[in-house]
């Protein structure tokens, strides 16, 4: 009936045993099998004699059985219709452990054909006096439905479900409401328009919710998470329902499962949003913090991903562990990954009443072997020097410091740090230039370069030798990065502008090698920016060049608020650990330009909704970078590069939302060069960008199209932070 | 939802593989091993491809895996992970290479049975030996009637007790284990110091017991509710065990629940405030010149005289380029471990109140270019018995059953460290 292999070889060996006459044999064998199996050796060729051994009152060779056919039923569809038999009498079984696992079985079978013999026993078994069946069968329904959805709902099977969310097994219900959550999302996912109509949509109710609120204290932990999920989907009719539900899922801070107590965090934080009563409102958010610290001894893992989720909660309540930063000062041994967490939230928890604890372990940490750990170190103590004007000065201390240990990546950090506290303090601190200056051949970054460059630059005036300084790196102008040219021109017009009778030639040499030498053309056009203003009108170009600018402060969120509210709702889900919209890395990583603008209409808020949508999109590009493995591995080695910009035309909309979000300076800005540059003949687009990129946009961006770059940072959420990239362009 | 659970060995070949939803293929595996396995430049434990996050775990050479292709929650996938290695633990004593490969038909029927759909299902480890045993079980009438008790516990209220239990001699035993986390810098000053405690239980308590379980009575359980003096017990955060009745804790704080029969954690807290230090570091480490260290090292235990440290083992860091390190020591032993770059001195045992020091020299080479001593910090291991660094006791446990029956209870402290008691010099 089957072909047979050669008569030889492994597979032959166990074919013959799967059809020996010994019960231990035959068992032997199927465990063989298994093994095979799983290192992913082909053993497909084996269905027949593996199904033989099916009906068996052993229950552990059932269940490798069963594996077995999980396993291979797709590719042998007309041979698992063999199995049917078994499995329905398995179904009726009067041992409810058989029955379930006869109806989890078959539900994992991906065969059409068997899945016609599915509904008889399926029905039966979401009526089965046993909890354990039950709860078993619900599931299966999930698995119906993501196969054919229609033998679902014609069989009646949601109503079913619905019925069971009142079972009197907690279990059962944790289940039915797993079940019902899949079927929703599924759903969801299929269809262009949900409609409420669809039948496969699950909403919950206020009936519903009374049943799951009483189910929750009692159900494992897992249906407890299951319950959450549902109870944080749940809208509130009114102020009393929100505040009712966020006190009766407290106490499940309690709960020793981390995931659990991040599951009930999620739920406050939602319906606290209907909460009015101030005092309740304290009262919930003060409960919140000791289970927040104690899952920091948790496994390193699940403290990474409370720590992710406690960085966004701190940006909605900032207020929310004001008194705990010590918990967060890193281990020693912690990997590194939680180390960078910490740190962030470290200096956000940042005041001046633990300012002087924070520098002190900041100090520490930069005298660590990890480069990376190092650098993040050296960075907080800038951002706490911008964040806590009452410390400037001690992070200033500290940072020379540790310029003095010349180690060369700690030097270059500081350095870069040192530019940002310029930044926020302008001519506070201009006594440590020259120590900075002294170090100038030890500086190999481009960044550190930059900055070096940019604070000389801006503190020209008061340099004795600027001029020679700046001179080096217009001796090796052509050999340097676009970033550090970008700045050495910049600098040397600053130079000519406040010492114009010394820097004559050196801004004659700058321009002229800028202008004819470089390959770059935002550097070619910010030379030829610079060389008509000095030349048509030189007090415009002061106006320009040396305008007062706003000084730089750590915003406050990393991401949108609209953003925020939105993750706060995915709390422990991936997307709170990435602090990503969970479209930009599921779905097969391609994010229709549609599916976007329909999201975004959601929310109130156009402008962030438009930069949402707008970082979605990138987001989703960028995803789509990476390799795609679904179904084979060809596609690995595809070009990032070109990739990106085959997405470009399939997403008119990324160009649409950009040209409509006028209310984004940044737009106007890039127009503005945009028409500038055209009248010289040049890409204007790409001068825009890559000036954002210049000196204070700390992401790199691989040199490919302009367009692309556009968009990929434009999305920065704050206000401020466009700021501060407009502060490099000049 | 985890679509597909994986264990790798080191080298990165599949040992189990377990696909729970249909959206990958068997060779999503290649992927995993492709960029987390054979990349030593690993530095999330999620990774995200495409649309496909992968989530792992590392424990003794093997990697945990689990895959999913949804926004899934995160916290519940790694808490899925470590409590498959936990029933692991439990089922085969150790996990490693060796026991999944030797039990790996015994895996495959628990995770069969911890997760359905990707959904994770009941995993209380008491409830899954009654039903999933090394031995096969042969499904027969009295099988079936047996099935049927084991299911109904297993979705039951106390889905972690079977009502039948009988011991002769009925015995509880109660653990209080406390971890000390300390930091402190090289001026001597507390920079972090906290108690991690579990109070773990065995039960061996026939019936039903409906237990009562009280602390110190001057316990402080929520910060804002002070007021019971300068020298009470302070726990920030206390977590529970799913017998516990968190309602009734929550309004009442009384702890009352019914026992799983054996071994399992009852409670686990943490303490922030008078945490009492049972070991003090004091030490003078210079750098003489660019060829020697010299260290001064004196260890003195702080509690009662009656009770003792054991097993202390500290781990005193050296530069990189030491060659030599000359020790003595009073008590104990000294040992410069070239690989670890430290000194480990290890001291059987310490009494209350006794000093312990510790002198050596640690000769460097010279080398070419100067590098800077990160300076890690001393560790110290060690074990206190009958001693709490919270300064929490065991009132009482009391035990209520129909049949009224005559329980024994036994309580043991124990305050440990193993790596996380650091002294910065």
């Amino acid at each position: 009936m089957s072909i047979r292999g050669p008569r030889k070889g492994e597979n032959y060996e166990l074919s013959v045993d799967l059809n020996s006459e010994y019960r231990d044999k035959r068992k032997d064998a199927i465990k063989r099998v298994i093994a095979s199996m799983t290192v992913g050796k082909d053993v497909s060729g084996l269905f027949p004699d593996v199904l033989k051994n099916m009906q068996t009152e052993d229950l552990e060779q059932k269940k490798l059985v069963y594996l077995y056919l999980m396993n291979y039923a797709k590719t042998q569809p007309e041979l698992v219709i063999l199995a049917v038999n078994t499995f329905v009498k398995d179904t009726e079984d009067p041992n409810p452990l058989v029955r379930a696992l006869a109806i989890r079985t078959m539900g994992c079978l991906r065969a059409e054909k068997i899945i016609d013999y599915l509904c008889d026993p399926l029905q039966r078994c979401l009526k089965d006096d046993n909890p354990y069946v039950r709860k078993t069968a619900a599931l299966c329904v999930a698995k119906l439905y993501d196969l054919k959805p229609e033998l679902v709902i014609d069989n009646g099977f949601l109503e079913q479900l619905h019925e069971m969310v009142s079972d009197s097994n907690p279990m059962v219900v944790a289940n039915t409401v797993a079940a019902l959550t899949d079927i929703h999302n599924t759903a969801i996912a299929a269809q262009i328009s949900p409609s409420s109509s669809d039948p496969a949509i699950f909403n919950i109710t206020s009936t519903i919710l009374n049943k799951l609120l009483i189910a929750l204290n009692e159900c494992s932990e897992w249906g407890r998470v299951a319950i959450l999920n549902a109870l944080s989907r749940y809208v509130a009719q009114d102020e009393k329902e929100s505040e009712h539900i966020s006190e009766r899922v407290v106490p499940q801070f309690q709960h020793i499962n981390g995931s659990v107590v991040l599951a009930a965090m999620k739920v406050v934080m939602i319906h606290i949003r209907g909460v009015r009563r101030e005092e309740l409102v304290k009262q919930l958010i003060r409960k919140m913090a000791p289970p927040l610290v104690t899952l920091l001894s948790s496994p390193p893992e699940v403290q990474w991903v409370a720590l992710r989720n406690i960085n966004l909660l701190l940006q909605k309540r900032s207020d929310l562990l004001s008194n705990e930063m010590r918990v967060f000062f890193c281990k020693y041994n912690d990997p590194l990954y939680v180390k960078i967490e910490k740190l962030d939230i470290m200096v956000r928890l940042a005041s001046d009443n633990n300012v002087d604890a924070l520098l002190s372990e900041l100090k520490e940490y930069a005298s660590e072997v990890d480069v990376d750990f190092v650098r993040k170190s050296i960075k907080a103590i800038g951002q706490t020097a911008v964040k806590i004007d009452a410390a400037a000065e001690r992070c200033v201390n500290v940072l020379l410091e540790l310029i003095d240990t010349r180690v060369s990546y700690v030097v270059q950090e500081a350095v870069v740090v040192m530019k940002d506290i310029f930044r926020k303090y302008p001519s506070t601190y201009e006594g440590v230039i020259p120590t900075l200056c002294a170090n100038l051949e030890e500086l190999d970054e481009p960044e550190a370069k930059a900055s070096l460059i940019w604070i000389i630059g801006e503190y020209a005036d008061k340099i004795d030798n600027a001029d020679e300084l700046l001179g080096i790196f217009v001796d090796t102008y052509i050999e340097e990065s676009y970033q550090v040219q970008l700045q050495t021109l910049t600098a040397v017009v600053k130079l000519f502008l406040k010492k114009p009778d010394s820097s004559q030639g050196i801004v004659q040499r700058v321009l002229n090698t800028a202008t004819k030498d470089c390959d770059s053309p935002d550097v070619r056009d910010r030379a030829y920016i610079y060389w008509r203003l000095l030349s048509t009108d030189p007090a415009a170009a002061k106006a320009v060049v040396l305008a007062h600018r706003p000084p730089i402060s750590i915003p406050r969120t990393t991401v949108s608020p609209a953003l925020l509210e939105e993750l706060l709702g995915e709390i422990s889900n991936l997307a709170s650990v990435y602090h990503k919209p969970p479209e930009t890395f599921i779905g097969q990583g391609r994010v229709s330009a549609d599916s976007v603008q329909r999201k975004g209409s959601d929310t109130s808020d156009d402008r962030f909704s438009a930069q949402k949508a707008l970082q979605t999109v990138v987001a989703g590009q960028q995803a789509e970078n990476l390799l795609d493995f679904d179904d084979n591995m060809t596609v690995e080695g595809q070009p990032s590069g070109l990739a990106a910009t085959q997405v470009l035309p399939s997403t008119p909309a990324a160009a649409n939302l950009l040209s409509g979000t006028s209310t984004n300076p940044l737009d106007d800005l890039v127009s503005i060069f945009g028409g500038a540059s055209v009248s010289n003949g040049m890409s204007g687009n790409a001068f825009g960008t890559n000036g954002l990129g210049g000196l204070s946009s700390p992401t790199t961006l691989a040199p490919s199209s302009g367009f692309n770059n556009l968009v990929a940072s434009s999305p920065a959420p704050p206000q401020q932070q466009q700021q501060e990239d407009l502060l490099g362009l000049f | 939802m985890i679509s597909a659970f994986f264990i790798f060995n080191q080298k990165g070949e599949v040992l189990i593989s377990r696909l729970y939803r249909t959206d990958f293929k068997r060779s999503i595996a290649d992927v995993f091993r492709i960029q987390v396995v054979s990349n030593s430049d690993v530095r999330s434990p999620i990774i995200t491809l495409g649309s496909t996050s992968f989530f792992h775990v590392r424990v003794n050479n093997l990697y945990v895996v689990a895959v999913t292709k949804t926004n899934a929650n995160a916290a519940l996938v790694f808490e899925f992970c470590y409590r498959f290695i936990s029933i692991a633990k439990a089922y085969f004593g150790k996990i490693d290479e060796e026991s999944v490969k030797n039990n790996f038909v015994v895996i495959y029927e628990l995770i069969d049975e911890i997760n359905d759909f990707g959904y994770p299902q009941n995993s209380e480890i008491d409830t899954l030996k009654s039903y999933i045993t090394t031995e096969s079980v042969v499904s027969t009438a009295i099988a079936a009637e047996e099935s049927s008790k084991i299911t109904s516990q297993a979705t039951g209220a106390t889905s972690w007790r079977r009502g039948d239990v009988k011991y002769k001699k009925n015995e509880a035993f109660v653990d209080v284990v406390e971890t000390v986390n300390l930091s402190m810098s090289a001026k001597g000053t507390i920079l972090r110091a906290e108690v991690d405690g579990h109070i773990q239980m065995r039960a061996y308590l026939s019936g039903s017991p409906e237990c009562k379980f009280g602390l110190n009575d001057k316990l402080v359980i929520d910060k804002n509710e002070r007021g019971a003096g300068g020298d009470a017990v302070e726990l920030d955060d206390c977590r529970f065990h799913q017998c516990v009745r968190l309602n009734e804790f929550d309004s009442s704080r009384t702890i009352s629940f019914v026992p799983p029969d054996g071994e399992f954690e009852l409670m686990r807290y943490r303490s922030t405030s008078n945490v009492k230090l049972p070991l003090r570091i004091i030490s003078t480490v210079n750098e003489i010149g660019t060829t020697q260290v010299s260290y001064v090292i004196t260890i003195k235990a702080n509690f009662n005289n009656k009770l003792s440290a054991t097993s202390v083992v500290l781990r005193i860091p050296t530069p990189l380029n030491t060659t030599n390190v000359d020790c003595k020591v009073a008590s104990g032993k000294a040992k410069y471990v070239p690989a670890e770059n430290v000194v480990v001195w290890k001291i059987p045992r310490i009494q209350g109140g006794q000093e312990c020091t510790f002198n050596a020299t640690a000769d460097l080479t010279s080398t070419t270019v100067r590098q800077v001593w990160a300076r890690p910090p001393i560790d110290v291991d060690f074990q206190v018995l009958m001693f709490t660094a919270s300064g929490l006791i065991v009132r009482f446990l009391k035990v209520f059953e129909k049949s009224n029956y005559h329980s024994i209870k036994w309580v043991r402290y124990l305050t440990k460290a193993s790596g996380s008691y650091q002294i910065r010099f």
